[in-house]
């Protein structure tokens, strides 16, 4: 199995107001279509460690790996690009653009990433609604569906490039059990089907189990990997 | 592909705040609007003017200055050379023969053949009084060739009731200055009896008057074939007082001048020269057109920034949503400053839309002027070259209108602002 993530020795850091140090030493990797959990006390640094990954925040001690690749040290327009690429980012909260319809969320970043026509991406992005099951608002706007439903419409935009690798922070943390049922399928079947890997932070223990390994964070550190 | 996505982020932004977007392309609008109203006009003012003075001299007037000689026979005379003495003469006097200029048909013959001249015409100035029953007015007749006047300065502009070349056509016609023929009471086919500079009576039959709208002008200034002033002047047929000159390029006129005087021996003096103080006047316009223009798009800058400003507080979940989607920073500025420019585009496309109206109703509005008889309505300039000013004004300023809001927002932090949910 090829190696799709590698951490090696991460500190991070937060000057305000005094000097914390928030993750100490994290260590560890994360195969091609390898689905992890990480768990953790409420403020042990599991969001902070995914901002890192996503390469969002570039302030940090310690290396990155994507694919090979370090990711460490390069430019904020080529981790935009390796963001837009490789990365799908699914957050708590349904972050989707008020002004847009469903359809238009979820087309943005591969339009943003210009390898496919206009009409290709609608025809994507409309296999990721279906998939999520919730095609038939497609032509709504981001702001007339339900919470659940923007969670979804939110992991098909993270979907629609097919991303190495899809980070989550508390993606079912809003769903009913039903949803989140929903929700792990999905990520599941991506896994064997399509090869793709999920690095989600999860609160809930059922979630968790199900995931091939868990890697459990206490206090900045990782206490546990099984 | 990429820019298209920018593009249309950046429409939608301004959709959905019409009346904002409305409010700042408005600004644009009234900006350029007003710089293309006020150029058109105040050029078109400044071409009448231009016309007014500048059309109708000549750009070298050739001249003979009647001078006392600068050595007189006096300080010759051995006794009296000392400057010690006082020199007490009776009557020393010009000669009479010196307000010709001497070999004028030589100079013209000469001036004529240079390729900078388009044309030289002999002018014979004689001193008059126009005779109204005991009353006598100052007057100045000038010989004319008309139609060579009216070819090199526009001459049948100033020209009512008659034709210029009527002058050619009849031996003792003349042309009045209007403020003349209104103190004497005169029209057209009248006679005015005149009394020459050396007391001789003249009666002259007028064929049109003469409307400068320059007062001191009108009121003595008249015109008549060179044959009439030269009789007028009591003198020979080759006498000419002026040449006047007009030039390709105006720009050559001083340096013309120079070589003029240096090589026949004459008086010469260049158009900007004798008007020094027209050109002043035509630069304070223009500055002031500027100024105000300027003025008003700096305004409209300020409101797009604004507008910006408020937008990007608003849209800072979006830009960090677009950002976590791979979009860079420098994507996240295109899309501000696109909309800076969708602004700056759609009002300013309307507003030189507005200027081109409203200057086609002013260049429609009657504007009645003594100055000049031939003018019925305003003048404006309708030049390409302020349409084209004007948008690029329009695009440059709302580029930086929307440069710093848009840099701002480039540098959001995603992780911040997800955080800080
Ligand atoms: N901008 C910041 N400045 C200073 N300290 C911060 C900042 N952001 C987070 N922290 C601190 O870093 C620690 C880790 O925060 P983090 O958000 O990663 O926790 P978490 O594991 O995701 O918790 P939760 O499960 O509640 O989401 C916390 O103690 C928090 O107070
Ligand atoms: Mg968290």
């Amino acid at each position: 199995m090829s190696t799709i993530l590698e951490v090696k020795n991460i500190n991070k850091y937060f000057y305000d107001p005094v000097k914390v140090q928030v993750l100490n030493g994290v260590n560890f990797s994360m195969n091609k279509g390898e689905f992890v959990s990480i768990q953790g006390k409420s403020g042990c640094g599991k969001s902070t460690l995914l901002y890192l990954l996503s390469t969002m925040d570039t302030n940090y001690e310690g290396e990155i790996w994507l694919k090979g690749e370090l990711l460490t040290g390069k430019s904020s327009n080529e981790l935009a690009k390796i963001r837009n690429e490789h990365i799908g980012f699914v957050f708590q909260f349904h972050y989707l653009l008020p002004e847009f319809s469903v359809l238009e969320n979820v087309m943005m970043p591969a339009l943003k990433l210009g390898l496919k026509s206009k009409s290709e991406v609608e025809h994507i992005a409309y296999e990721k609604l279906k998939m999520l099951d919730i095609a038939d608002q497609a032509k709504k706007r981001a702001t007339q569906i339900s919470g659940g439903q923007k969670q979804r419409v939110a992991i098909a935009r993270a979907l629609i490039n097919d991303p190495n690798i899809i980070m989550g922070d508390e993606p079912t943390g809003n769903l009913d059990s039903k949803n989140a049922d929903l929700v792990f399928g999905i990520f599941k079947d991506l896994t064997s089907s399509l090869g793709m890997s999920m690095l989600i932070v999860t609160h809930d223990d059922d979630f968790a189990k199900r995931s091939d390994r868990v890697i459990t964070m206490a206090d900045g550190r990782i206490v546990s990997e099984s | 592909m990429n820019n298209s996505v920018l593009v249309k982020i950046a429409r939608t932004h301004l959709v959905e705040r019409k009346k904002q977007s409305i409010i700042a392309a408005l600004g644009v609008t009234f900006g350029i609007g007003t710089y293309i109203i006020l150029m058109s006009f105040m050029t078109g003012l400044n071409g009448l003017l231009d016309g007014l003075i500048l059309n109708r001299t000549p750009h070298i007037r050739i001249y003979n200055e009647v001078e006392a000689s600068k050595v007189q026979p006096i300080e010759m005379a051995d006794p009296f050379k000392d400057s010690n003495f006082v020199h007490v003469v009776e009557n020393i006097k010009p000669r009479r023969s010196q307000a010709s200029i001497r070999n004028n048909q030589g100079i013209r013959l000469a001036l004529q053949k240079d390729p900078r001249v388009k044309g030289i015409t002999p002018i014979v100035s004689a001193r008059v009084f126009y005779q109204s029953g005991s009353v006598l007015l100052n007057g100045n007749l000038m010989g004319i060739d008309a139609i060579e006047q009216e070819k090199l300065f526009n001459f049948n502009q100033y020209i009512v009731g008659g034709k210029p070349e009527d002058l050619n056509n009849s031996k003792n016609g003349i042309i009045l200055g209007a403020g003349v023929a209104k103190k004497l009471r005169l029209k057209v086919g009248d006679y005015v009896p005149m009394i020459t500079s050396t007391g001789e009576s003249m009666r002259l039959k007028i064929v049109a008057f003469f409307q400068s709208g320059l007062a001191e002008v009108d009121n003595t200034q008249s015109y008549a074939n060179i044959k009439t002033a030269q009789l007028a002047a009591n003198e020979g047929p080759s006498y000419a007082t002026d040449l006047y000159i007009k030039l390709k390029n105006i720009d050559e006129a001083l340096p013309m001048t120079r070589e003029i005087s240096e090589a026949f021996g004459v008086h010469a003096v260049d158009i900007n020269t004798a008007n020094a103080q027209f050109e002043t006047g035509t630069s304070i316009r223009n500055l002031i057109s500027y100024a105000v223009s300027i003025t008003l798009l700096i305004v409209a800058g300020f409101g797009i920034y604004n507008i910006l400003n408020m937008l990007i507080y608003e849209k800072m979940n979006d830009i960090a949503i677009l950002k976590a989607m791979g979009f860079s920073g420098g994507d996240v500025k295109r899309i501000f400053i696109y909309q800076a420019l969708l602004i700056g585009i759609i009002g300013g496309a309307v507003g030189l839309l507005m200027g081109y109206g409203v200057s086609v109703l002013i260049s429609k509005a009657p504007f009645e002027t003594e100055a000049l008889p031939t003018v019925k309505t305003f003048p404006v300039n309708f030049e390409l070259a302020f349409y084209i000013g004007g948008s690029l004004f329009a695009i440059i300023t709302t580029f930086f209108a929307g440069y710093l809001p848009a840099r701002k927002a480039s540098k959001i932090d995603p992780v911040e602002i997800i955080r800080g949910q």
